[in-house]
């Protein structure tokens, strides 16, 4: 083989590997092309689908809340605009060590701290969580000076609620704080998830909760492309939010403040309604707080204190706190029997001091008795034997039909939340009540004390406010509410709520004014006659003791009594007489009897109301007079 | 006349190769476009610093093409051990960048020798190949196979996965096209699988979670994964179409990484589109292909085994840059040629290219 031939030979060879290399080379460009065809064809919307959720992050943004003014237009609750200090974690190496070196320019407490990582542990990542909140100006100074030190670390301006007056109002208004997972829960139930996303406070009690979704308004977007390390890049579209409404309440913020201070502090609760309409004018639980504590999460001392108070501040008594009546209840016992026809109101009975039924004697306060009573000295005098036998005659399923239909016993279907139904007893409620069936019987003995507002009887100061108000207006019933209107802060439109009555009570006009009449005896000669004293207008009124404790025959003397046990007062009445504008409960907790804080409370409250004047002197209790009342009730045999 | 223009002129034009200028002018300006589009909003030196290389690059390809083939062989041998001796010193002394040792430091400049084994190696092979010229057996194989090895090795070593496999790939050709018999290259794919899981030892970690990352990105989505998700997603959101030069949102928005360097053809193909990623592919081959018909046309071995080797390194190089962009190869470090950021790479690939032209322009003197 020579030279030549070999190569010739070696050339045939190299170029079959040449075409070998040259199909390798297609073969394997192809199988790059089917696979780039795959992604680029087969899949594309997929990923441009993954490459559009890359780029586009949808911000909520929040809209402003609605204010709260009170009748008068004052300022209940408002947004205030307020900097604060927040860092974006994604953009920060070390948090502990920037806040750190934050805490040596702007004060940044414990609880800032702990905040802050919880707020971390329920954030992403980029989004930016505030440190401090409610800088000063010289804050937000030194800091800004200092800015280039801080990577991931600004100061932005974010909306504030505020409560301008304070502890005023607290139980009506309400706050709102932080939402938590039962708050997540509603909105789910409410269908509100989409609109809630970006927004982290919720009303928690009082107005502020009952109309949440009308105070919150409407969430705005924005769509914003962001890069890889999800800075906002810039502004593709924008949803404008929609400030929520505006409330106007039915509240008259300087009856409240007039009727706050007359409590001064005593544990108890007024409801003030507007008899005519259902509005509520004032409505009292002392002792209270401040919401604006809450707002910005609340201090745990803060929340210790008012947890751990014997004289819970955060128990809203007028609504949810029930006693027995005691007396107030006798003017409705009146109406209840001349509406069954059980009684006129000239029958007068004889009485001797006491009452005996079986074996059992009820005792009337006064010893001797009240000689001869018809139904307005019933009232005026507070007649226990006068009710003793009436109640005896009704039986107890009458008294609860006519009681039930006042709206005693049952949510009044107030427009703020944490209302009880307290009790109105009857053979049917007990059957329920009980579960051992000798418990479940009720005996006729019972019925005795309920003519007298005590027994199983309990309801609630805006109950008995609630029942009056219905009483006065001939029996047509009107929601009780707080809040006058709402507003639409955009459009102007005003809603109403509760312009019209729920329902009505055939009642006889005649039977009301009778019943008027009696309770303006109780205001100008019986027990709230020194309350009432010079008053220009005509008021009526009744006053009533509720039992804390049962004395088992023995006289009561409050002095002998632990003040957590001795009786609640209570007061009710309205003014002027002819045509009753206003209409109070007043319930005073171990305040012994209701002529002693409850009447001149009320007396406050209607001087206020009616004629403008204020007196801040505080309340001076009053000597027992033979005319107070104080149901003693007791087992003689 | 040795100093007149009108001489160098006509010389510069006669050693020309057209059709490969022009493919790579192509290539290059594909390039630059991209370049442009992946860094304009950030550093402009970027911009700057890849045209001066191309000129560099350019006149590089222009001086090689000058030298005849039989002058290249007189520097195969003290080329690649020169090399070798640098692959040496930085295994001892060698700058540690990124956590390789690549890099030797020579004051004020760095190199990286591993670079100059990818021309050496192959030009040492081949005139290796063509000294045994009618007395190759298996023998020269095996030496053949050593002198791919050994610098290999230390390559490995740095590490570098890449380099290797192109530097392997650059010497494995030439063996390959003088002659290797297929029963051998079978033998050696049978002891490649069975000596898999010792290689799989030797690799590194940061290695061996790249090549398990390319069988499921989604294991790793915020580490090794990231780059694949992510040049998938740019590839695939690029439609058929393209979203049009200069609007990459991917790339823009700095979800690709290495956006300018090794991953520039996810930037390429989310703007250019299938369309844009088949023309480079067709690019690609028609480079291959005249570097083989190059090699098909050489008269020498030696001129021959260099054509064919470099042509294929190309398409290589290519390859294995577009497969690991989009999901099919591993991550390996190899930019994609005459597109990615890089000045070395681009000088190294252009010398390649000078040389195809010297190959193919001075064929007829040598007839004769």
């Amino acid at each position: 083989m020579n030279d030549f031939q070999h190569t010739q030979r070696e050339l045939k060879h190299f170029k079959r590997r040449l075409l070998v290399a040259i199909f390798a080379i297609l073969v394997f460009f192809c199988l790059l092309f089917a696979n780039l065809f795959y992604l680029q064809v087969t899949r594309h919307g997929h990923y441009t689908t993954l490459a559009e959720g890359n780029r586009i992050s949808l911000v909520p943004v929040l809209p402003n809340r609605g204010n709260i003014v009170d009748r008068n237009g004052v300022v209940l609750a408002r947004n205030y605009s307020a900097f604060t200090l927040e860092i974006t974690p994604a953009q920060t190496h070390d948090l502990e060590e920037t806040i750190d070196r934050l805490a040596e320019i702007v004060t940044i407490e414990s609880k800032d701290r702990r905040r802050f990582h919880r707020l971390l542990q329920e954030s992403r990542n980029f989004e930016s969580i505030p440190i401090r909140t409610k800088l000063s100006d010289e804050e937000v100074a030194r800091f800004v000076a200092r800015r280039y030190l801080f990577a991931g670390v600004d100061i932005k301006a974010r909306l504030f609620r505020q409560y301008p007056e304070g502890a005023l109002a607290a139980h009506a208004i309400g706050y709102i704080s932080r939402i938590n997972e039962k708050d997540e829960a509603w909105i789910r139930q409410s269908k509100e998830e989409e609109n809630y996303k970006g927004t982290e406070y919720i009303g928690k009690i009082g107005v502020e909760q009952h109309y949440e979704f009308e105070l919150h308004g409407v969430s705005g977007y924005e769509q914003l492309e962001v890069n890889a390390h999800g800075q906002a890049v810039r502004v593709l579209d924008r949803t404008t939010p929609m400030p929520g409404n505006n409330l106007r309440l039915t509240l008259d913020s300087g009856l409240q403040k007039v009727a706050e201070d007359a409590f001064a502090g005593r544990r108890g609760s007024l409801v003030a309604l507007d008899p005519r309409n259902g509005a509520i004018l004032a409505l009292v639980s002392s002792p209270t707080f401040d919401p604006n504590l809450f707002v910005d999460g609340i201090r745990f001392d803060d929340w210790d204190e008012l947890n751990n108070n014997p004289d819970k501040p955060m128990l809203n008594r007028a609504i949810h706190s029930a006693y027995p009546p005691g007396s107030t209840f006798k003017p409705l016992m009146a109406m209840a029997s001349l509406v069954q026809g059980k009684r006129r109101p000239e029958q007068a009975i004889s009485d001797p001091g006491y009452f005996n039924f079986g074996n059992h004697r009820f005792m009337d306060d006064k010893v001797g008795g009240h000689g001869s009573v018809d139904m307005t000295r019933s009232i005026v005098v507070s007649c226990n034997t006068y009710y003793y036998q009436l109640a005896a005659d009704m039986g107890i399923d009458n008294i609860a039909r006519f009681m039930g239909q006042l709206g005693l016993g049952q949510h009044t279907a107030i427009d703020i939340s944490g209302e009880s139904k307290g009790i109105l007893p009857s053979q049917e409620w007990k059957k329920r009540h009980f579960s051992k069936p000798e418990q479940q019987k009720w005996y006729a003995g019972e019925t005795i004390s309920i003519g007298i507002g005590q027994g199983y009887n309990s309801y609630t100061p805006l109950q008995m406010a609630h029942a009056y108000a219905n009483l006065l207006n001939y029996g047509r019933v009107f929601r009780p509410h707080l809040v006058d209107s709402i507003v639409n802060p955009t459009t102007g439109r005003i809603r109403k709520i509760e312009p019209q009555p729920a329902r009505e009570i055939p009642l006889d006009p005649k039977h009301v004014n009778f019943i008027k009449s009696a309770m303006a005896g109780v205001n100008k000669e019986g027990t709230g006659a020194r309350a009432f004293a010079g008053a220009p207008y005509e008021s009526g009124g009744k006053t009533g003791t509720a039992q804390v404790y049962s004395l088992r025959g023995q006289r009561y003397i409050a002095g002998r009594v632990q003040e957590r046990l001795r009786d609640h007062a209570w007061f009710v009445a309205f003014a002027p007489v002819e045509e009753p504008q206003i209409v109070v409960a007043v319930l005073v907790e171990n305040s012994g009897f209701g002529s002693q804080f409850a009447a001149p409370i009320a007396r406050r409250v209607f001087d206020y109301y009616l004629l403008g004047t204020q007196d801040n002197t505080p309340i001076k209790a009053g000597k027992k007079t033979e005319d107070d009342d104080s149901e003693g009730e007791t087992d003689d045999p | 006349m040795i100093l007149s223009v009108k001489y160098w002129l006509t010389r510069i034009r006669a050693h020309l190769d057209l059709p490969l200028l022009i493919i790579v002018l192509i290539l290059m300006t594909a390039g630059m476009a991209t370049i442009y589009s992946a860094t304009y909003a950030g550093d402009a030196s970027r911009l700057s610093n890849q045209a001066v290389s191309m000129i560099l690059a350019l006149m590089v390809m222009l001086a090689v093409a000058q030298v005849a083939p039989q002058h290249l062989m007189r520097f195969a041998v003290p080329l690649y051990l020169f090399a070798l001796a640098l692959l040496i010193c930085v295994a001892f002394f060698g700058v540690v960048v990124n956590g390789s040792r690549r890099w030797l430091s020579l004051g004020v400049i760095r190199i990286q020798p591993s670079e100059i084994m990818k021309i050496a190696m192959p030009l040492m092979l081949a005139w290796y190949f063509h000294k045994r010229e009618a007395l190759i057996n298996a023998k020269t194989f095996t030496v053949a196979a050593l002198i791919l090895l050994i610098p290999i090795a230390f390559i490995l070593k740095q590490p570098d996965l890449g380099t290797s496999i192109l530097v392997g790939a650059a010497g494995f050709f030439v063996i390959f096209f003088a002659g290797l018999p297929w029963k051998a290259m079978l033998g050696l794919a049978v002891s490649a699988v069975a000596a898999f899981p010792f290689l799989w030892d030797g690799l590194h970690d940061y290695q061996r979670r790249r090549i398990l990352t390319l069988f499921d990105p989604t294991s790793d989505p915020l580490n090794a994964g990231y780059h694949i998700i992510q040049s998938t997603i740019a590839i695939g959101s690029g439609g058929t179409f393209g979203k049009g030069w200069l609007n990459g949102t991917q790339a823009h928005l700095k979800f690709i990484p290495e956006k300018h360097t090794d991953f520039i053809f996810a930037v390429f193909a989310e703007e250019w589109g299938l369309v844009g990623s088949a023309f480079l592919i067709f690019l690609f081959i028609c480079l291959a292909g005249r570097g083989l018909m190059i090699a098909a046309a050489a008269p020498s071995l030696f001129s021959r085994l260099l054509a064919a080797s470099i042509a294929m390194v190309l398409f290589t190089y290519a390859f294995v840059n577009m497969g690991m962009v989009s999901g099919i190869l591993p991550v390996v470090g190899v930019p994609l040629p005459f597109i990615s950021y890089g000045g070395t790479a681009l000088v190294t690939l252009m010398l390649g290219v000078g040389i195809l032209m010297s190959v193919h322009t001075h064929r007829v003197l040598v007839k004769k």
